[in-house]
Order: C-alpha cells, then sequence, then structure tokens
C-alpha cells in the first residue's frame, strides 16, 4: 500500500475543507468564485492522484471533465454573469461572520461523527475522507442559507455538488460513468437556467437581494 | 348459464347506441332542432327497448358476457341477473319518458350548447347502464365514476351562475368520498385474493369483523349517492341547480342505482351475514325518511322541496333494505322476500313518479320562469295538461291508493307486522315502532305533496304575470303522460309487477311472494288470511263513489256560482293575497318539530305599515358535521401557512434541518 497518494489525498481533502470555510466566509463574489475554482482544481488533483493509484480509467475522464466544467467553464460563465449583472458586491449575511463559522465548526464536527461508521464498511484507499467531504456539502448548504445574494447561492449550489462528487470519489472510486456525465450535465444546465432566473429577478426587482421575494407570498 | 347472450347484448348494443346518439349531437352542437327534436326521441326508443328487454330477461335465466377490453388480466365482465333486469327496467323506462320531454324542453340560448348536453346527458345514461351490468369492481368503478362526471357536468350545464358552481363543487366532492369508499369497500371485500371480478368477491371468505367493515365502507360510499342523511346535503343544492330533464334523472335513477349498488353488495356479493347491519341500515332510513320529509315541507322552492322529497323517499327505500337485510340474518327467506320486494318496488315507484314530478316542475319553470312556490298558484286553470298529469305524480308520492306509492308502502308496512316474529328479545319489540315512524313519515310526505299542489296548482294566481303562462308543447306531455301511466300501471297491477319483481328474490333469497289470486285481481303477498289488497275492486269502489256523489252534487245544487269569502258574508270578491301561503301552510310543522330546523325570523312589529315576515331555515346537520370540518381544514391550513415564510433562506434551513435529523436518526 503506497501511502504517498493516501497522504496526498489527505492533503487534497484537507485543503477541500479550508476552500469551504473560506468561501464561507467570503463577501466579494467575485473572490467566491475564484474560491470555487480552486476547489475544482483541487477536486480534480485528488481524482487525478486515486486514478493514477488505483489505475482506474474512468477517473481519468472524470478528472478531466471536473477540470473542464468546474475549473474553467463555470467559474468563466459566472463571472461573465457577474459581470453583465453587475453584481460584485460585498454579500451581506443574515447572520454576523464568528456565529457562522462557528456553526460551521460544529457541522463539521457532525459530519466527523457521521462518516465514522460508513467509512469504516468502505473498503477503498481514501474511506478516511468521507467525512470531510459531507462536510463540504454541509458547509455550502449553510453558505446558500446564510447568504442574501442569488449569485452567491449559485456557487453554494455548485460547491456542494463538489463536496458530493469527493464523497463519491472517496468512497467508492466515482460513480458510474454514465451518472458522472449526467450530472456534470445537470450542473451545466442548472447554472444555465439559474443564470436565466438570475436576470428575471433582477428585472423584476431591480436588484438581486432574495428579500424582495418574500414580497410575492400572499397572505 | 344459458347458452344466448340475447338480452345482455341487447342491453350492451343499446348502451352503445346511447353514446352514438351522445357524439352524434355534437356534429351540430348549437342546432336545437338536431339534437333536441331529432337525437333525443330516438334516445327514448332505445329506452323503451331497454325496459323491454329488462322485462324479457327477468323471465330468463342468468346471462355472462366478457368484453374483449378492459385492463390485461381483468376484461370487462357483464352479467344480467333478475335484480339487475329490475333496475334495467327502471332505467329504461324512465330515460323514455324523460328523453321524450327533454326533446321537447330544450330551448336555445340556455347555457351548454345543446350539443355538449346531449352527449353528457347520453353519456349519463349509458354509464348507469354499465352501472347495473357490470360484473367485476373495475368495471363497475370506471362506470361509476363516470356517472358522477357527467352528471356533475349537467349539474353545472348553467356554470356562469357562482351558486351553481358552488353546488356542483359540493356534489363532486361527496360524490369523490362516497367513490374512495366503494373503492375501499371492493379493496376489503377480496378477502386476499387480488381477484376483482365479482365471482371471486362472492368466494372470498371473510370474518365478520371485516365484512362489517365492507358493509360499512358500502352503506358510506352508496349511501352519499342515494342522500342519506348526514350526507344529504348535496342534494337539496344539485337536483335544483340542474336543468329539470336531468334532475328527474338524477332524483328518479341516479339515487336508485346507489341502492342498487348496495343491494349487490349485501344480497349478493357479501356472503356473510350479521344481524344488526339491518338495523342499522333501519335506523338511517327511518332518520332520513323523516329528516327528508320535514325538510321538505318547510321549502319555499318547488324544486327543493322536491329534492328533500328524494331523500325522504330514499329514506322508505333503505327502511326496505334493512328489513330485508334483517329477516335475512334470521333466516327468514319468505319475508325477506316480501321486504326486498317492497324496497324494489318502491324503487320503481320513486323513478317514475319523482320523475314526473320534477319534469312537471321544468314545464312550470319554463312557462312562469318562477321557482318560489309563493309567487305560483291557480296554474290549473293555464296548464291543465301539466297538473292533471303532476296530480298522479303527486297522489303517487303521498301514498294514495289505487296509485303505485301506496302499494310500496303498504307491502313494507306489511312486512313490519312479521318483525314481532324475529327470534331475538328487544329487537323484536323495537322494531314495530319503526312501522310508526314509517306511518308517520307517509303522512307527512301527503300532507307535503298537498302543499306542493294546492300552492303551485291550485287557488289563484299569485303573480298576474301567470294569467300569460301556457301548458307544454306535445312532446313534453307525451313525456309526462308516459310516466304517469307507468304510475297507474304500477298502481292498478301490482301482483302482476310483484311476479316480475319476485324473481329477484328468488335468485337472491330463494324465495319469493305468494302468487296472486282470482286471475291477479287480488293480491295477497304471504297469505290472503292475513292481507290482501285488489287496486282493481278498490278503483272500482273509488269510481262508483266519486260518481255517485258528483250526481248528487249535480241534482241538488242550482249550479249558480258567486265566489265570496264566508268572512266578509259574501261582499267582497276573493284575492290572491287571501289565500294560504306556502310559508303558512308549512306553520304547524315548523312549530311542532321546532327542534330538527335552525331557524332565524324576522317579525314585523304590529305598528309596521309595509310589514314584511322573513323566516330562514337552515338544516342542522349542516353546522353540526360539515362547518366544523370546514372550520378545522381553514385552520390546518392557516397553521401550515405559518411555515410559508415566502424567504428562500427560510426553505433551505427547512431542507436541511431535515436532512440533519434524518442523518442524526440513522446515526
Amino acid at each position: 500500500m503506497a501511502s504517498l497518494p493516501l497522504e496526498l489525498i489527505n492533503t487534497c481533502a484537507a485543503l477541500l475543507l479550508l476552500l469551504s470555510f473560506a468561501m464561507l466566509s467570503q463577501r466579494r463574489v467575485l473572490t467566491q468564485v475564484d474560491l470555487y475554482a480552486a476547489q475544482g482544481l483541487v477536486l480534480s488533483v485528488s481524482i487525478f492522484i486515486t486514478a493514477w493509484s488505483t489505475h482506474q480509467l474512468h477517473l481519468y475522464f472524470s478528472c478531466g471533465l471536473t477540470l473542464l466544467l468546474k475549473v474553467l467553464v463555470l467559474p468563466l460563465i459566472l463571472r461573465r454573469l457577474i459581470h453583465r449583472l453587475d453584481a460584485n458586491w460585498e454579500t451581506e449575511t443574515l447572520l454576523n461572520m464568528p456565529s457562522v463559522l462557528l456553526i460551521g465548526l460544529l457541522l463539521v464536527m457532525f459530519a466527523f461523527v457521521l462518516a465514522q461508521p460508513i467509512s469504516e464498511l468502505a473498503t477503498t484507499l481514501t474511506h478516511g475522507t468521507l467525512g470531510i467531504a459531507l462536510a463540504v456539502v454541509m458547509l455550502a448548504f449553510l453558505m446558500m442559507i446564510t447568504r442574501r445574494k442569488a449569485v452567491s447561492q449559485v456557487v453554494g449550489f455548485l460547491a456542494m455538488e463538489n463536496g458530493l462528487l469527493f464523497a463519491a470519489a472517496s468512497t467508492t472510486y466515482g460513480m458510474p460513468m454514465a451518472v458522472e456525465l449526467g450530472v456534470g450535465l445537470d450542473v451545466l444546465v442548472g447554472m444555465i437556467i439559474l443564470g436565466i432566473f438570475l436576470f428575471h429577478i433582477r428585472e423584476q426587482f431591480e436588484s438581486l437581494d432574495l428579500s424582495h421575494l418574500e414580497s410575492l407570498k400572499e397572505d | 348459464m344459458t347458452g344466448t347472450h340475447t338480452e345482455l347484448l341487447g342491453a350492451v348494443a343499446i348502451g352503445g347506441g346511447w353514446l352514438a346518439i351522445g357524439v352524434l349531437g355534437l356534429l351540430r352542437s348549437h342546432s336545437t332542432g338536431w339534437v333536441g327534436r331529432a337525437l333525443f326521441p330516438f334516445g327514448s326508443l332505445l329506452g323503451i327497448a331497454l325496459a323491454a328487454v329488462g322485462i324479457i330477461a327477468l323471465a330468463h335465466g342468468v346471462e355472462t358476457l366478457i368484453l374483449p377490453i378492459g385492463l390485461p388480466e381483468l376484461p370487462f365482465h357483464l352479467r344480467l341477473d333478475a335484480l339487475s333486469a329490475v333496475f334495467l327496467v327502471l332505467l329504461g323506462a324512465t330515460a323514455a319518458g324523460v328523453s321524450i320531454f327533454a326533446a321537447g324542453y330544450f330551448r336555445p340560448g340556455e347555457g351548454t350548447a345543446p350539443g355538449l348536453l346531449g352527449l353528457q346527458y347520453h353519456v349519463f345514461l349509458a354509464s348507469m347502464l354499465f352501472v347495473v351490468l357490470a360484473d367485476d369492481a373495475l368495471s363497475f368503478m370506471m362506470a361509476w365514476e363516470s356517472m358522477a362526471l357527467s352528471s356533475y357536468f349537467l349539474v353545472t350545464s348553467q356554470h356562469r351562475l357562482p351558486e351553481i358552481r358552488k353546488a356542483g363543487y359540493l356534489y363532486l366532492l361527496i360524490a369523490h368520498l362516497g367513490a374512495a369508499a366503494i373503492v375501499l369497500s371492493f379493496g376489503v371485500m377480496q378477502g386476499g385474493s387480488w381477484q376483482f371480478t365479482f365471482e371471486a368477491l362472492r368466494a372470498a371468505q371473510l370474518t365478520p369483523a371485516w365484512a362489517s367493515m365492507v358493509f360499512f365502507l358500502a352503506l358510506f360510499g352508496f349511501g352519499a349517492k342515494a342522500g342519506i342523511v348526514p350526507l344529504h346535503v348535496w342534494l337539496p343544492e344539485a337536483h335544483p341547480a340542474a336543468p329539470s330533464p336531468v334532475s328527474a334523472l338524477m332524483s328518479g335513477v341516479m339515487l336508485e342505482i346507489a341502492v342498487y349498488g348496495l343491494l349487490r353488495v349485501n344480497l349478493d356479493l357479501l356472503q356473510v351475514q350479521v344481524w344488526w347491519w339491518g338495523l342499522v341500515t333501519l335506523g338511517l332510513g327511518l332518520l332520513t325518511a323523516l329528516y327528508g320529509v320535514l325538510f321538505a315541507a318547510v321549502q319555499t322552492d318547488m324544486k327543493r322541496l322536491l329534492a328533500y322529497s328524494s331523500i325522504e323517499n330514499i329514506g322508505i327505500i333503505f327502511i326496505g333494505l334493512g328489513l330485508t337485510l334483517i329477516f335475512r340474518s334470521f333466516h327468514m327467506p319468505a319475508f325477506a322476500a316480501l321486504a326486498l320486494a317492497a324496497t324494489l318496488y318502491h324503487c320503481l315507484n320513486h323513478a317514475f313518479a319523482k320523475s314526473l314530478l320534477f319534469l312537471g316542475t321544468g314545464s312550470v319553470l319554463h312557462a312562469t320562469g318562477e321557482r318560489n312556490l309563493g309567487r305560483l298558484g291557480g296554474l290549473i286553470h293555464r296548464m291543465p295538461w301539466v297538473a292533471w298529469l303532476a296530480l298522479v305524480g303527486t297522489l303517487a308520492i303521498a301514498g294514495i291508493p289505487p296509485f303505485n306509492g301506496f302499494v310500496s308502502e303498504w307491502l313494507l308496512l306489511q312486512s313490519f307486522l312479521f318483525t314481532p316474529f324475529i327470534p331475538r328479545e328487544f329487537v323484536n319489540m323495537l322494531l314495530p315502532l319503526g312501522a310508526s315512524g314509517l306511518t308517520l313519515a307517509a303522512a307527512l310526505a301527503a300532507y307535503l305533496m298537498v302543499k306542493f299542489y294546492g300552492i303551485v296548482f291550485l287557488g289563484q294566481p299569485r303573480e298576474a304575470k301567470l294569467a300569460q303562462s301556457h301548458d307544454c308543447g306535445r312532446l313534453e306531455r307525451l313525456g309526462l303522460l308516459w310516466l304517469a301511466s307507468a304510475c297507474v300501471l304500477l298502481g292498478i297491477f301490482p301482483a302482476q309487477t310483484l311476479a316480475l319483481i319476485g324473481q329477484v328474490g328468488e335468485e337472491l333469497l330463494g324465495a319469493t311472494t305468494a302468487p296472486p289470486l282470482w286471475h291477479g285481481l287480488l293480491f295477497a303477498p304471504i297469505s290472503p288470511e292475513r292481507a290482501a289488497y285488489s287496486p282493481a275492486l278498490f278503483l272500482l269502489g273509488i269510481a262508483v263513489f266519486v260518481g255517485l256523489t258528483m250526481l248528487i252534487v249535480r241534482i241538488a245544487y242550482h249550479g249558480r256560482i258567486r265566489r265570496a269569502a264566508p268572512w266578509v258574508c259574501g261582499g267582497f270578491p276573493l284575492t290572491p293575497r287571501m289565500q294560504d301561503t306556502s310559508e303558512g301552510f308549512s306553520q304547524p310543522i315548523r312549530q311542532i318539530f321546532e327542534p330538527f330546523f335552525r331557524m332565524r325570523r324576522e317579525l314585523p312589529s304590529p305598528f309596521d305599515a309595509a310589514p314584511h315576515y322573513r323566516v330562514q331555515i337552515e338544516d342542522r346537520i349542516w353546522h353540526w358535521l360539515y362547518v366544523p370540518v370546514v372550520v378545522s381544514v381553514q385552520w390546518i391550513a392557516r397553521a401550515a401557512g405559518m411555515i410559508q415564510r415566502g424567504r428562500i433562506s427560510t426553505y433551505l434551513l427547512y431542507s436541511f434541518v431535515t436532512l440533519l435529523v434524518l442523518l442524526i436518526w440513522v446515526l
């Protein structure tokens, strides 16, 4: 059992978690997108290492797909979107930042406790990283909850998908190719649809602040 | 099982013919002439043919047929036995009269286009036909639901009026609740075999507890359609909302089809017998009969009055059904057959007489544009055809010999006289009390019919415009005449009718009523020593008596008529305002049975120059049962609305918390 790849993957996992916290605390939207791209890069590296050490051909495809989609295409679309919407403002959170980070910490602990029995069942090399993968998903969810602006929520949604992919790669060496392709396509399509929604929301309310949507509720 | 399927195939062909007529109506859907004058009479002829098929089928044995359509493992099974045949006669004969009336009734420019109305009408007829013929749960439910839907569309044909939409909604809601209960009852009835042909349901082995479940589900489901208390609330709303021929069919046939369903389940499909089922049915029937007749007595809208009277008649039918079940469970087949015959007889009577009256109100409505009893009166001079034919229906509903209503009520009372022989204490002491309840309902029904007929047709017109009203057209007269003669025939030839209906008892209970005596002139259902009735002699007696009276009056009376009120000493002429009003006529009922009603009265002060008297009567059951349901549903909706904050963050938080809770749970 080669310990170097394992160490490398654990490092990648740690980086992913760090990037998630960075996204959670980051106020500038453009920087958030950069962090998202960096997360995609780390993810693809970790998948590459897994593929290299286990000689799984389809993981190389998965790695390439992640690189293409999450490091290049989606960040590009997001950046253009932000420029066209002129949405690169400081986003305000619903809760103050320290509390959010504290909640995030609790969530990470919860994720590790949760992953303990599952990762013992898994037979793969990288089963120890499942806790981090779950933590990434939950932190992304938390980010979606605490942000007011629509663009941040889109980024949160995409980051959540990163966590899922990492979980799949670490416990079962990735999902079947067809599923992975499908998910990749879904994310792309979802991105486009959300982009259109963002335009409509701005057109309707002249702002991307989602609290305006409350006026849609009937009493 | 006979080799030929002649009658069954004939019935299926008639159903297909009705559907074809409905579709043909769409060809020129805006032409009243095409749909009304050309197609409806054909539908009427098919109705006569169906009645003939039913009568022939009564004489022959059971026929079955499997249609090559339906689900892969469950094609449509059809079956024609004596019970189905009786209801085919009922459906065919009533539909014949109503269709020919409807041919002349529909006027251009009223609500739904005539072609569409014709389609809905004929789909309604055909689905009732297939309900009666169905021999598996799936085809039964399909026909049943298409009956409910087509009648819903017929009720809401004037859908631009909000109160009619409301009535239709209430009807559809209760119809759906009922249908769900019926589906459940079939589901329980299959008893683990998962076979849904009626053949399999008959063979299923059920414990008494599960069988009681089936019984209650079926009672709820079919009772909702038949309109037993407390599921009757849709009936007085929906029947007046529909066009009169549709009200006639709904009240005269559809309610009886619901009774058919209950008979089929209880007497044919369910093999287990529990004696207290009959008591429950009988108790509900008594309650329904009294409730219906009391509310009918205080109505001021003539169609609502008839709708409540339908509730009363359904109550009487349920009383008969309850007695049948009780006798059957104590193994007294001869008495059970008598009660069953009374039940079926009353179904036939109600079908003919009530459709006749509903059609009569339709003619009155067209001639005067008025449904309020307080604005009618004296129409016997303007509309003699409608008035005299409606008199037949009125007397039939009131249960006056020699008309048909008397026969069935007499039969029912006869079967009540055998209840003391039931081998169970308390039951045999209590049940005869039911007979007094039935008598009370019958007497109040007579009172009610006097009110209906007297206020609408007798006396003087209460409004000036009534002077311009004219009698109905030829086709409408034909329809009324057909139904009225059915009432008279059923009244005069009860022995012959019973011989036909008796087949049902023979088939389901293994016993039948006694054959008629004296070449059918005298009829004694159990034995002539106990009780016998000869309508022909009775008719003769009445004719002689009335003739003699007229003769004596002619001879003794000088013949000069001057109309004057007795209290003005012959001075002033009578005005319409001096007549008894509909409210006035029912005032004693309102006083005597006050606890039944929820009344709001506004009495004028004695010094009021223009006094107005208002009374509003509401159904207590609506307030006891339905309003709490509505209130609690609204409360739950409001409570559920609390979590609808309209903020995306909150919604995300809900999903997140759900996720966390689920994860902790699996941990």
